[in-house]
């Protein structure tokens, strides 16, 4: 749970204490994310877009401090657009985390930043790679961030199974967000998705009356 | 080199808590309850079989949480209490009546306990019933989970829980979610322990670590 509450600068400090997931699927990725951006108790933007390009066919999800992930998925993207164009092909996804962990670790002290990147490319298809605080880099077949994260993981444990269809992957992102969004304060709004795949990005945003219901709602 | 390191091991000043997961659901003629086995005293399992389902009354239970102290204090009491009330009014008592005598110490102490008590059971006047008492409120719920591995399942338990569900659906609802909470949770642990209440009784259960039901990565 990313959660360093100052109550000092909390006006100058826009925090998405959020909740974001990517799943992996045979042929591509999904990603979501929740839309709340908090300064303290005020939810300063209500439709963020936290699912940010890094390149054609790469994302991040972004929790933690807002300038922090501003400012290194900037880094990272131009980072990666100058690779690609050495290599003079598409960039791999596990170049983009290894950017991201690179100066998520070397700049952990000052920084406060939970980042899922994931990706298609055509070494490996579909990859989620998590680079939370600190800097470590791990690749899951499907991981959450965020502070709604806690809530989701039994959930998460209990739905997911390897080798799903695109369909269910995002089933099961949209039913994880709206859990999450229920549970947690610093997460709301809309569930935006995007599913990356060979054949390019497919972006969604799902509002919230057209959110999964569970009984207890 | 540490000049000042001390002798004694870590555990024995540390402070005991039930790190626990905790979990308890009515259903049409009862409830069950569930609960985890493991307490800590900071990193140290100092007891890895405990059962945090305890007796207030022949038909209702309470589950632990919190300071191992504090809670075990609270249900002791509160069966003293419940003994001599249900011997007044001449009949069992009510599970409203065991839920408030454990709100009346948690709310009164508020400041000094730190122990969470999910109060459920079996009374004729209003079949199963599950109460909380967090922080000294009084609340019935369908179900209710409680203890750090407690997070972890929210998402879990709000997908899965249906209304009129039968009692196996329940028991099987409750050793899911505990075991999806303990494999989370590193406060939480050990076995599972249910309880099932219903008109004819208390039924008790033990459920080993490796007969538990196993997810996705375990």
């Amino acid at each position: 749970m990313l959660t360093l509450y100052n109550p000092i600068c909390s006006l100058y400090n826009p925090i998405y204490y959020t909740t974001i997931m990517a799943v992996e699927y045979d042929g591509g990725v999904v990603i979501g994310a929740d839309s709340r951006t908090t300064t303290g108790a005020y939810i300063a933007n209500r439709v963020t877009d936290k699912l940010t390009p890094i390149h054609d066919r790469i994302f991040c999800c972004r929790s933690g401090s807002a300038a922090d992930t501003q400012a290194i998925a900037d880094v990272v993207t131009y980072q990666l657009g100058f690779h690609s164009i050495e290599l003079d092909e598409a960039p791999l996804v596990q170049t983009a985390a290894n950017l991201f962990k690179a100066s998520c670790y070397r700049y952990r002290e000052e920084l406060m930043a939970g980042i899922i990147v994931a990706g298609w490319d055509k070494r490996r298809g579909g990859q989620v790679y998590t680079v939370p605080v600190g800097g470590m880099l791990v690749r899951q077949p499907v991981s959450v961030g965020g502070s709604g994260s806690t809530y989701i993981y039994g959930y998460m444990d209990s739905n997911y199974k390897p080798n799903m269809t695109k369909d269910q992957c995002l089933r099961l992102v949209s039913g994880a967000l709206s859990l999450a969004m229920e549970r947690d304060g610093s997460s709301g709004g809309v569930v935006r998705l995007a599913a990356i795949s060979e054949t390019g990005v497919d972006r969604q945003v799902i509002l919230g009356n057209q959110l999964p219901k569970w009984s207890t709602a | 080199i540490m000049l000042d390191e001390s002798s004694e091991p870590g555990w024995l000043s540390e402070e005991v808590k039930t790190g626990t997961t905790i979990i308890a659901i009515e259903f049409d003629g009862g409830v069950v309850l569930g609960s985890d086995s493991r307490v800590s005293a900071g990193e140290t399992v100092v007891n890895r079989v405990m059962n945090k389902l305890s007796l207030l009354h022949d038909k209702i239970y309470c589950a632990l949480s919190g300071s191992a102290a504090d809670a075990q204090t609270i249900a002791e009491m509160v069966n003293y209490q419940l003994d001599v009330h249900s011997i007044e009014v001449g009949e069992d008592p009510q599970v409203r009546s065991a839920a408030t005598l454990v709100k009346n110490i948690s709310y009164k102490y508020k400041e000094e306990l730190s122990a969470h008590l999910i109060v459920a059971g079996w009374d004729k006047k209003g079949g199963g019933q599950v109460y909380v008492t967090l922080n000294g409120l009084l609340s019935r719920q369908p179900f209710a989970v409680g203890g750090s591995g407690s997070s972890y399942v929210y998402g879990f338990v709000d997908a899965e829980y249906r209304k009129a569900m039968s009692k196996e659906d329940c028991q099987q609802f409750v050793v899911n979610t505990l075991s999806l909470a303990m494999s989370r949770d590193g406060s939480s642990g050990g076995v599972a322990y249910l309880v099932t209440i219903d008109e004819k009784g208390a039924e008790e259960k033990c459920i080993l670590g490796n007969e538990l039901p196993t997810f996705y990565d375990q």
